[in-house]
């Protein structure tokens, strides 16, 4: 039986990867499917409580969560394409511009 | 004739607005000394009318008021004219003198390049002179007090060029200054002790007519009276402020004349004359007064025995003379003092213009032969009676005048001094010895300037000698008439036990300044012991005793200077440290420099360089700073990697989260 | 006409601005003539003011205007509310005369960016005015703060090597003090419109009757209080003073020291001691005792100075301690002292600022030791220098010493004769740092070969003595011109603050002083 605590389970841990990707890794297109990969642990959340205490709000949150990644998607590789034009890389370390 | 009073000090201020802004243009030099001359002669043409109607008037107080000051509230201050006795021999001594002063200086300052700068200057001392004698209220006095310094500090600067003159008419008018603290700190204090007891007024008649609502020798009446002499030590260089006066002298020598000897520095002792109701209400202040008069008048002549500048000598002669003034006022011997006064102006400016003369006459010798020796030294004179006969017998005259020898002016204002001193009810014998001493001294030190200068060989270098010429009339004039007044100008006030041998002559001046001071001394009760006042023997034999000390300062200069004239040497030989002492002036300068001018000066610097830089502006770039040191620790947390940004927000939501669920 | 006379004096400045800025920027000529001729008209039209014989019988507030003018819902009212006493009179009168003098100095002395200076002069004569005759809080504090910008930017732009910092110092000292005074002054109206108070808006006057609680009092009086002590500039608070003098440009520095100081002082009279009468009582001995401590700090600070400017920046922080001294004594003679020497103060330190800038044009330096001898260059120069220096110190007969004096008699009749006494000195250490720097700049001989050719003043420079030497003796031979109309508004001020007082508690004295007292 699956029960809504493997599903928070499951969605723990890939929240916890995407985490750890954000911090480590350098390539910024790396980078932003790991912040994906936490948006949408959280979706998977919110769709097994929704489920599970029979409320449809969370459902409706992940609609919105859905769109805003997808602006957020648009935004961030046209800030990455800008930043290449630039430097060239999309490394991250190399995003040093604001450093005193 | 008393509605033109104020004539009396505007003509001299006409003088000085001509001469001031019109005198570079004149050019002409008899031009402008004429203008200066005949404006302070009018004035003493109007004085004259003045004094003589005041002299039959039986009414002897007279007020001019010009128009209001100030005004505020309870504070009435008008521009306003006082004549009385003491103002009208005032005038009359102010105006008189500084006549033939300019008249001299016609003469003296010829081809000088400021001569219109000159008499402009003088014209405006004359005005503040004549403001302070006749000002009816204390802030006109003050005005003229001030003027008469300002006066004083542009004359002595006269010379600007040399740092010398420069510094001493600096000194001159910051050593004033002190004394016009006091002036304003007793005049300020008086008007409130009098407004408190409901008379709002800094109007000397209305101060002498409600001056006994203020308790008699309490604390008030002292403290106002000591602040008021304090501004006359200033004035009249007394100690211990008496160190500007022999600077003083950088000035050309018809100042020095006018306003070290005649007029400004006895602006103290009049001060005081005109304030006598309340300073005889002091008596504390009163023998303060007596004990500085003497200690001035025997410390002076101490320094004046070993100086070898003529001008030096007389200036110090001239503070121990003022000394003498001081102590009759502070026994109480009023009108002995302002008697005193006149005689001094007479005797003291025919010397101080006498040796303006000499140094005239040496200056165009030193000229002539090219040479830069000093033209004020008495060791290169000597001999110069023949040269100079005019100036010689008067200034004999007048060094037998302040010696006081009978019959002469000095002598019978200084023995009425000395008699008062000895035998007056606020008098003292030490006082009297005292004052006797220094006679002594002064008859020594003027006969050892007149021997140095006018007998004996003469020491000029040989290539000047014989090119000393006795100076033009309008040098030797003056001189011949204040010569005269020096000779007789003492039958104005002959005292009374003296009165038989002029048949029956009264004591003119003490009956003539009686209004004035006369009230003062019956409320006050300062007269002469009564077990003594009938004493004529007593008296006499003081006379007879002070001629004598006299006689013997006299004998001892021309034992010393013309029978053995290398005794001064070896005195100076054996007595070293002394000599020394005495001819550097006690070493009095040197004192208040390090005293009071240097520490002025380190206190200053510490102010700026301590506290202004260091401290306040320390904190306050002290705030910049750390502010400025905080971001600069805090920028670093802003290292720009992405990664840390990440990793902080992480942190924190881990922080925040753990708080919530373990918390 | 005379019903908006002060609006239009006040905003005349502003308008001859707007048309400033339309004329061409290199037409320099031009631009100078203009500033000094809207200069010039606005001290015309603000002479009737001063003839005006009103303000010898009333003590009330004259050429008063009204207008509604910022409401923000039905709370907050801020009005155009304008009138001036004889008190402010004579501050205005100070503005407009100083303002031409002021704009006539610059004719060589400024050369870079001259549309600039003169748009900002006449912008701070506009504020400045705008500061003396508000009777509203609120838009006294616009102008208060709009004061502040101009002469930022005239110190900043146009003045010597160390400009910025004397700039910034100069913004922050007095924004600090200001900020604080706004925090009081917006206190004042909540607590006024808490009673239900009849008021309108932020007036002045209507404050004045409110009878603020003691407690109150105490920390809006040091407010306002340290607000105007940054500005006069009180010790220990007078540091930006001398840096922003010596780096301002010579326009700057007289109208710094004639008439921004007074606004301090001005403060005082007008806000910080008619509205906390209570608290002052509370701190006056403090305040006395800074004033007399910065008389004499001022002066011997001043003594050691080796450079002219910053020597009269500090003789400034003596001569504003006998300004304050009299004020605090709380007397008719005191408090017109007060203001007599605010004005002296305009007119001899103003002039002395130009007559160092008259040296500094010519041989670009400030240091007393470059000089010496100048008089033999420059007689003329020497006379009205000589002249100024006399005034300066106080010499009966001109100015100086009509207001020490009339202060230190204020003084004197008041609990602070002690502090009078102390003050008194003064006037000999001006003797002294006055004389000093005269005797090295004029007299000895010509030493260092660049004075030699020195010119003496040009008539230009004449004519912009001329008129402050006639003040010199105006004020100090006949001072009765201005007491007689400043004599209603000091004691219907006075009138005020001593209604509101509790019975008077006498400052603690020295045992002598107790002895000293009158049975």
């Amino acid at each position: 039986m699956i029960t809504v605590y493997h599903y928070l389970i499951l969605s723990a841990i890939i929240f916890s990867i995407g985490t750890f990707g954000v911090l480590t890794r350098k390539n910024a297109i790396v980078i932003f499917m790991c912040i994906e990969l936490m948006l949408n642990s959280v979706n998977l959340t919110f769709i097994a409580l929704s489920r599970h205490l029979q409320n449809m709000d969370g459902q409706i949150f992940v609609f919105f969560i859905m769109t805003v990644a997808a602006a957020e998607a648009a935004v961030g590789l046209a800030l990455m394409i800008a930043f290449y034009r630039n430097r060239e890389s999309i490394d991250s370390d190399d995003f040093n511009m604001l450093k005193w | 004739m008393y509605d033109y009073l104020w004539l009396i000090p505007f003509f001299p201020l006409v003088g000085f607005v001509i001469n001031g802004l019109l005198g570079k243009k004149i050019r002409n030099e008899a031009i402008i000394g004429g203008i200066a001359t005949l404006m302070i002669f009018l004035s003493f043409l109007v004085a004259c009318g003045n004094f003589f109607t005041l002299l039959k008037d039986s009414e002897k107080v007279h007020q001019q008021v010009i128009a209001s000051w100030m005004s505020i509230g309870n504070l009435q201050i008008d521009w306003g004219f006082l004549l009385d006795p003491l103002s009208a021999l005032m005038i009359m001594v102010v105006t008189g003198v500084g006549t033939l002063i300019h008249l001299y200086s016609i003469g003296y300052m010829h081809g000088e390049t400021g001569f219109y700068r000159f008499f402009a200057y003088l014209n405006l001392f004359c005005f503040s002179m004549l403001m302070l004698v006749l000002g009816n209220n204390a802030l006109v006095m003050f005005v003229g007090w001030e003027g008469v310094g300002l006066c004083s500090y542009l004359l002595i600067g006269y010379y600007f060029d040399k740092k010398s003159a420069g510094d001493a008419a600096k000194k001159a008018f910051v050593v004033n200054r002190i004394g016009d603290f006091g002036f304003i700190c007793g005049l300020l204090t008086l008007f409130w002790a009098l407004g408190s007891k409901g008379v709002w007024t800094v109007n000397f008649v209305e101060i002498a007519e409600n001056a006994h609502l203020l308790e008699s020798g309490g604390v008030v009446v002292t403290v106002v009276t000591l602040a008021f002499f304090l501004g006359a030590t200033g004035k009249s260089a007394q100690i211990p402020l008496f160190t500007w006066l022999p600077d003083a002298m950088e000035g050309p020598t018809p100042v020095s004349a006018l306003i070290h000897a005649a007029t400004m520095v006895t602006a103290g002792v009049y001060m005081i004359g005109r304030l006598n109701g309340l300073f005889a209400m002091a008596p504390d202040t009163m023998m303060t007064i007596a004990i500085v008069g003497a200690a001035t008048a025997l410390f002076a002549a101490s320094i004046g025995l070993a100086q070898n500048d003529i001008k030096r000598v007389l200036a110090y002669s001239t503070v121990s003379q003022l000394g003498y003034m001081f102590m009759a006022m502070g026994v109480g011997a009023f009108s002995a003092g302002i008697f005193h006064l006149m005689t001094h102006a007479f005797f003291k400016a025919c010397l101080f213009l006498g040796s303006g003369s000499v140094i005239h006459g040496m200056h165009h010798a030193y000229h002539k032969a090219h040479l830069h020796d000093d033209p004020q030294d008495m060791r290169n004179m000597g001999g110069l009676r023949k040269k100079m006969p005019i100036t010689f017998i008067t200034f004999l005259v007048s060094t037998i005048a302040i010696s006081g020898l009978p019959f002469f002016s000095g002598f019978f204002s200084k023995d009425e001094i000395l008699w008062w001193a000895f035998a007056g009810e606020r008098g003292h014998w030490m006082l009297w010895l005292v004052g006797a001493i220094a006679a002594g001294m002064t008859a020594f030190y003027m006969f050892r300037l007149v021997f140095m200068t006018f007998f004996g060989e003469q020491k000029t270098d040989p290539r000047a000698k014989d090119h000393i010429p006795e100076s033009g009339l309008t040098i030797t004039l003056p001189l011949m008439v204040l010569g005269t007044l020096a000779a007789i100008g003492g039958f104005w006030g002959v005292p009374h036990v003296l009165g038989g041998i002029f048949g029956h002559m009264p004591n003119y001046l003490e009956n003539f300044l009686a209004p004035v001071f006369e009230h003062t001394q019956v409320l006050n009760g300062i007269e002469i012991k009564p077990e003594m006042a009938h004493s004529k023997a007593l008296e006499f034999g003081m006379m007879g005793v002070s001629v004598g000390i006299a006689l013997v300062g006299i004998l001892g200069a021309w034992f010393m200077y013309i029978k053995n004239p290398e005794l001064p040497g070896r005195f100076v030989a054996s007595f070293t440290g002394l000599w020394r002492a005495v001819y550097n002036k006690w070493y009095i300068d040197e004192l208040y420099d390090a005293v009071f001018v240097n520490n002025c000066k380190r206190i200053g610097t510490f102010l700026w360089k301590g506290f202004d830089v260091r401290i306040v502006d320390g904190i306050v770039n002290g705030t910049a700073w750390v502010v400025k040191g905080v971001g600069s620790g805090l920028r670093y947390t802003q290292s720009g990697f992405l990664h840390n940004y990440a990793m902080a927000m992480v942190v924190g939501v881990v922080v925040i989260v753990g708080y919530y669920i373990f918390g | 006409m005379a019903d908006y006379l002060l609006s239009l004096i006040t905003f005349f400045p502003l308008m001859g601005m707007m048309i400033l800025l339309f004329i061409p920027r290199d037409n320099e000529g031009l631009l100078k003539s203009f500033a000094l001729g809207v200069t010039l008209v606005t001290f015309l039209i603000s002479l009737p003011l001063a003839f005006d014989d009103v303000f010898a019988v009333s003590g009330g507030m004259q050429y008063r205007e009204f207008h509604e003018w910022i409401s923000i819902g039905s709370f907050f009212k801020m009005n155009y509310n304008i009138g001036i006493d004889g008190i402010s009179l004579w501050l205005v009168m100070l503005t407009t005369f100083i303002m031409p003098i002021a704009t006539l100095s610059t004719w060589k002395a400024v050369d870079k960016n001259v549309k600039g200076f003169m748009a900002l002069l006449l912008l701070l004569e506009t504020a400045m005015l705008g500061a003396f005759v508000s009777l509203d809080l609120f838009l006294f504090y616009i102008f208060w703060e709009l004061m502040l910008i101009p002469m930022y930017f005239m110190i900043g732009i146009w003045g010597g090597k160390n400009r910025i910092y004397a700039a910034v110092k100069f913004f922050i000292f007095t924004a600090v003090g200001s900020l604080l005074m706004l925090v009081a002054i917006i206190y004042i109206y909540y607590y006024a419109a808490s009673t239900g108070a009849p008021m309108e808006g932020f007036g002045v006057q209507e404050f004045y009757r409110l009878g603020i609680p003691s407690a109150a009092q105490h920390w809006l009086f040091l407010a306002f209080a340290f607000s105007f002590a940054i500005k006069v500039p009180m010790f220990p608070l007078h540091t930006w003073l001398p840096d922003a003098h010596t780096e301002a440009p010579t326009a700057g520095s007289v109208i710094l020291a004639a008439i921004l100081l007074k606004m301090g002082t001005y403060g005082y009279v007008r806000f910080a001691i008619p509205l906390f009468p209570e608290a002052l009582q509370t701190y006056l001995p403090l305040l006395a005792f800074l004033s007399v401590f910065g008389i004499i700090y001022g002066s011997l600070v001043a003594m050691m100075q080796d450079d002219v400017k910053k020597l009269v920046a500090y003789s400034s922080v003596a001569h504003l301690g006998f300004v304050m001294l009299g004020i605090f004594a709380l007397n008719m003679q005191g408090m017109a002292g007060g203001i007599i020497q605010m004005i002296n103060h305009g007119v001899s330190t103003g002039a002395l600022f130009l007559i160092v800038g008259f040296i500094y044009e010519r041989r670009h330096t400030r240091q007393i030791s470059e000089f010496g001898g100048l008089a033999h260059k420059m007689p003329i120069f020497a006379t009205i220098f000589l002249i100024i220096t006399f005034s300066s110190i106080g010499l009966p007969g001109t100015n100086g010493f009509v207001g020490e004096f009339l202060a230190l008699v204020g003084a004197f009749e008041s609990e602070l004769r002690w502090y009078a006494v102390v003050a008194t000195t003064g006037v000999i250490f001006a003797a002294v740092y006055m004389l000093w720097m005269f005797q090295r700049v004029m007299f000895g001989k010509v030493t260092n070969p660049e004075n030699e050719k020195l010119k003496d003043l040009s008539v230009r420079e004449i004519v912009i003595m001329l008129p402050l030497l006639l003040f010199v003796f105006w004020i100090g031979i006949y001072p009765n011109t201005f007491l007689s109309k400043m004599n209603p508004a000091i004691e219907q001020l006075l009138n005020q603050v001593k209604s509101k007082q509790v019975a008077v508690v006498e400052p603690v004295q020295p045992v002598i002083a107790q002895t000293l007292e009158l049975k």
